[in-house]
């Protein structure tokens, strides 16, 4: 294969087809038609949901797992194109920089689940009685769960543009647009890609979450896994939800073959090093289609396209930058002006809300719900202490054994991005069964997909470890604890940090699906925050939903100021190591 | 190649028709100045009324230390930075945003790493819409003449630093600007890529093979100034003005071992270590006074080192500065720094471009290391009026301590937040040398307990 590769193809032999052409164009027509087929049904009336309900037979399965991942795609093209636009505004405009990133920052807080309970009723009135409203709610809502760390990396990279390369593409007289393209979204690239994966992996467990929802006396059902495992619960089928689990399996091994690997090995040379780097991450599926001859020139058109795209000669108007001097006062002004818009608008927002909950809620709704909050908060501060002292001495072991950690790296990663919520029945029957209290016996199950962040951070933290600090340590005898707290924690904090940063967002997020399980009719209920806002959701109780939202969304906000941020910060400035 | 030669010696000879006696002159600068913001939110004055004037057929080279505004100058000739006040004209009309006919050549290369070398080299091409056949043929041209043929498809990752720097050149001459500014363009290169690199770049310049009209090139290398250019401007520092201008009439080759070009490096030597003027009565030639003075962060065991370098043979305490940069493998600007935070603390005085140890100097040489400590303490409290300051107020207050953002606001006072930093950090590493202090970073307290 590769000799054939190195050889120069003679003339009039380019562009016959090899061995790869065929598999790979295999590939592409499926594409095509999974496509065609997902795009029809959702224009069909949303009665066909219906005629054609969900059924527990397996061999609908691929189609579920199919149209699941049709939406999954859908969201995070949609956050992409979010991501561009949001980001690239917030980091050339200093105005609407002041109000986009605090106001995304909040939006990272905001438990997505509480999200549905609007979407799904302003998208089914905006398509009434077609299944592409319950379709593009869904898709709402996996794409708030996507969005909002895809457009921070793009924000924070463009914001880091090194000077130099900004300085070269302005004095070579590159337009606004053209650097952009040229030279943001290239920079931005890794991170962003970095993020999508994320992204992508949360996205499952709110996919799953979202396709069977129930907003007050408004049911959807769509067609997917997620549905699929909400009609498995119903009727106590412990063999369906097993078949789910391995669809998931296979769809989430699939697109990461033929997705992401190829995009990460893809984007490797967007990385920022002035060094080539020892081992460049690799795609078999990337490398089909670079030996493949007419599936390349297949690409061409799209090169070509991108080129003329990106060399578009658009300028931006150029803001206040001409003169000095009077036009410096002329935008004291405008600023002047745009912060009291700003004011204005919030005072009045703050001031309809208050009308809105106070018509329906009083004082003491308001100190229950914040009561709930604070047991949610216990639930998930207990759950990230016993995750870390699990999973930390674990990581470490693996980390320190590079083999090791080089097969349960992909695993625990893989075990991130599965939807902890199709595992949830299980527990559910094991809690029945030994009439376990469901308040404390809940609880694990918020953290059951997020704490594989801590392990797998660990692990990363503790391979990339200095050889020469442990070789020291070990030739000045130190063991035991003082080994632990003088050499390997410290070492191992900042990496411990970025994972439990995340096993926290995404358990109290987690929150609202874990505090309320059940199984056929027996519906089990913690008591706590998230069951708060999913039974005011069932209700279609809406000035709950919004307080319970509104609390959680303060709870998460000063959790991660107060404890995180710091910590973080600590972490960076003094225990980073190299 | 025969493509490329054709197409630089047309643009070449298009200058050389232009080139005549009453022309206007490519770059015209009149009384530039420029300032930035300092800490405490007043102007700081980088640059005070420069003037310029490059015509056509001169490598013209902007020599000073770092901080006299040269390369402020250099990005306001290119449009990236505005003036303050005064006149910048490029071929007649004034500088707003990047002229055209101007390109610039980076000192840390400013690849784009996702492109490869052709792609880097016809992006410049791209912005000015030129089509993509004359694209290609103009950037293979470029890529030639500079010698990086057969590395058209190599990502600049997988290029060594001279090679890189050779696509920077490559990207700024395939555009034909009629002026190309040169950021330091050899100081990220270690000596031998350097050195072939200038070589290489003076031979097309001389065969007349280079598509460009003039050179500005800023340099902390004397020798590289003197080597490369027809004309120097020496500027001096706080503020940046022109100090000098010499004409460079040596023919090339330059041969950096003739006499006459040793000559003239130890007269630029000797002019930069001249004290400008004082304009504020400072005390026998140092720059700044009182507590607004910038320290620039040199390491105590540096100082140690270079203390008993000149005290030892074949110095004996006197040495010439080329000579000892020589010798100590540093840059003009490295040694200046050094130089001078010796004389600050009075263990050596600078003059003429030499190096002469004090008494003090040559007693600390054999001293002891906590002699040593003592002695430094004492030239600090007593000729670093900010040392001074701090240790006062550290006595005077009941706690003992006083936050570092105290004594940074004074600082910024005076200079700006860049050089506050910078300041600070020198006044905890030697006030931690001599035992003056402590200093606790995370909670940027200074204080007088030491942990024993």
């Amino acid at each position: 294969m590769n000799l054939q590769d190195i050889r120069t193809p003679a003339l009039g032999q380019v562009l016959r087809p090899n061995v790869w052409d065929v598999v790979a164009l295999v590939l592409i027509i499926g594409t095509m038609v999974a496509l065609v087929y997902g795009g029809e049904q959702t224009t069909l009336p949303l009665s066909t949901l219906d005629v054609n309900p969900v059924s527990l037979d397996p061999a609908n399965l691929p189609l579920y797992a199919l149209r699941t991942t049709m939406r999954m795609l859908l969201a995070i093209a949609c956050s992409i194109v979010f991501t561009f636009i949001y980001a690239a505004l917030a980091a050339k405009s200093r105005r609407a920089e002041i109000v986009l990133i605090p106001l995304l920052d909040i939006l990272q807080s905001v438990p997505i689940l509480g999200f549905l309970t609007f979407t799904v009723v302003f998208f089914l009135n905006l398509f009434p009685g077609k299944v592409l409203g319950a379709e593009l709610a869904c898709v709402f809502a996996i794409f708030t769960s996507q969005a909002w760390n895809m457009t921070f990396s793009m924000y924070q990279s463009m914001r880091n543009v090194p000077k130099d390369l900004e300085e070269a593409s302005q004095s070579f007289h590159l337009t606004g647009w053209q650097r952009f393209w040229r030279l943001d979204v290239p920079f931005a690239m890794p991170g962003l890609i970095w993020n999508t994966m994320m992204s992508m992996s949360g996205g499952w467990f709110f996919v799953v979450a979202s396709e069977a929802i129930t907003v007050g006396n408004t049911t959807v059902t769509l067609p997917g896994i997620g549905s699929y495992v909400a009609l498995a619960i119903q009727e106590k089928n412990l063999t369906a939800i097993g078949y789910a689990i391995l669809a998931m399996l296979l769809v989430i091994i699939a697109y990461d073959q033929l997705l992401f690997r190829p995009v990460v090995a893809w984007a490797d040379k967007f990385r920022f090093e002035q060094t080539a780097s020892a081992s460049a991450p690799t795609s078999w599926m990337l490398d089909l289609f670079r030996r493949t001859r007419a599936l390349r020139a297949l690409t061409y058109p799209f090169t070509a396209l991108n080129r003329a795209v990106s060399n578009l000669h658009i300028g931006f108007p150029r803001l206040a930058a001409a003169s000095k001097g009077g036009s410096e006062r002329q935008s004291r002004v405008i600023d002047a002006v745009w912060l009291a818009t700003i004011l204005a608008g919030t005072g009045y927002a703050a001031w309809k809300s208050y009308q809105y909950l106070s018509a329906t809620l009083d004082l003491s709704d308001v100190v229950t719900t914040i009561g709930y909050g604070f047991i949610t908060l216990a639930r998930v501060a207990v759950l990230i202490a016993l995750a870390t002292l699990i999973w930390v001495p674990i990581g470490v072991w693996i980390g320190l054994r590079p083999k090791l950690a080089e097969r349960i790296q992909p695993l625990a990663q893989f075990l991130a991005a599965f939807p902890a919520n199709l595992a949830f029945p299980v527990f559910v029957v094991i809690i029945v069964r030994f009439g376990l209290s469901p308040n404390i016996w809940l609880s694990p199950l918020m953290i059951l997909g997020t704490q594989w962040y801590i392990l797998f951070n660990v692990i990363a933290g503790a391979s990339a470890f200095p050889t020469d600090l442990r070789e020291a340590a070990g030739s000045f005898h130190l063991k035991g604890w003082r080994w632990w707290v003088k050499v390997v924690l410290p070492g191992i904090f900042p990496y411990y940090i970025t994972g439990a940063i995340t096993a926290s967002g995404g358990s109290w997020n987690a929150s609202i699906v874990a505090e309320v399980a059940s199984w056929g009719d027996t519906h089990l209920t913690a008591t706590g925050l998230g069951a708060y806002i999913a039974k005011a959701t069932e209700a279609g109780d809406f000035p709950r939903v919004v307080l319970g939202i509104a609390i959680m969304c303060v709870l998460v906000t000063l959790f991660n100021r107060l404890l995180w941020r710091p910590l973080y910060a600590f972490g960076e400035r003094r225990l980073r190591l190299g | 190649m025969p493509l490329a030669s054709a197409a630089f010696a047309l643009a070449n000879q298009e200058g050389c028709m232009l080139d005549q006696p009453n022309q206007p002159s490519l770059l015209d600068i009149r009384g530039v100045c420029r300032s930035f913001p300092k800490g405490s939110g007043e102007e700081l004055l980088v640059l005070e009324k420069v003037d310029l004037t490059l015509r056509s057929g001169e490598i013209v080279g902007l020599l000073g230390r770092s901080g006299s505004g040269k390369s402020t100058l250099l990005r306001i000739i290119a449009g990236l930075v505005a003036p303050s006040s005064g006149d910048a004209k490029c071929r007649g009309e004034a500088i707003k945003g990047p002229p055209n006919g101007v390109a610039m050549v980076f000192q840390s290369f400013a690849l784009f790493p996702w492109l490869t070398v052709l792609q880097n080299v016809e992006l410049g091409l791209e912005a000015l819409g030129i089509d993509s056949a004359e694209r290609r043929k103009r950037a293979l041209a470029a890529i030639d003449l500079i010698g990086l043929d057969g590395f058209e498809s190599a990502y600049p990752k997988e290029l060594s630093g001279g090679m890189r720097q050779r696509v920077g050149f490559a990207r700024a001459l395939v555009v034909h600007p009629d002026l190309l500014l040169m950021d330091e363009p050899f100081s990220a290169l270690d000596v031998l890529t350097a050195e072939t690199l200038r070589t290489d770049l003076i031979d097309l310049w001389i065969e007349g093979r280079l598509p460009i009209k003039s050179v500005l090139m800023v340099t902390h290398n004397i020798e590289e100034a003197v080597l490369m250019c027809d004309r120097i401007l020496v500027f001096s520092s706080n503020p940046g003005r022109v100090a000098a201008e010499i004409k460079v009439d040596l023919p090339h080759p330059r041969n950096r071992l003739d006499p006459m070009f040793r000559q003239l490096v130890d007269s630029i030597y000797a002019r930069m270590t001249q004290r400008p003027e004082p304009k504020t009565p400072a005390l026998e030639g140092i720059p700044g006074s009182g507590v607004g003075m910038i320290l620039n962060h040199v390491s105590s065991n540096v100082l140690s080192g270079l203390i008993e370098t000149l005290a030892g043979p074949p110095y004996n305490g006197h040495a010439d500065l080329p000579v000892l940069a020589g010798h100590l493998q540093l840059e003009a600007d490295e040694i200046f720094h050094l130089g001078e935070a010796l004389q600050l603390l009075r263990f050596a005085q600078l003059s003429e471009g030499d190096l002469m140890l004090s008494d003090a100097g040559k007693r600390f040489a054999h001293l002891e290391t906590d002699a040593r400590k003592r002695l430094f303490a004492e030239h600090l409290v007593n000729y670093v009026p900010v040392m001074g300051l701090i240790r006062r107020v550290l006595d005077e207050r009941p706690s003992h301590s006083a936050p570092a953002a105290r004594f940074r606001n004074e600082l910024e006072d005076y200079m700006s937040e860049d050089y506050a930093d910078e300041t600070l950090k020198t006044i905890v590493s030697w006030g931690r040398y001599a035992e003056l202090f402590a200093y606790d970073e995370q909670s940027e307290l200074f204080s007088l307990e030491n942990p024993h």
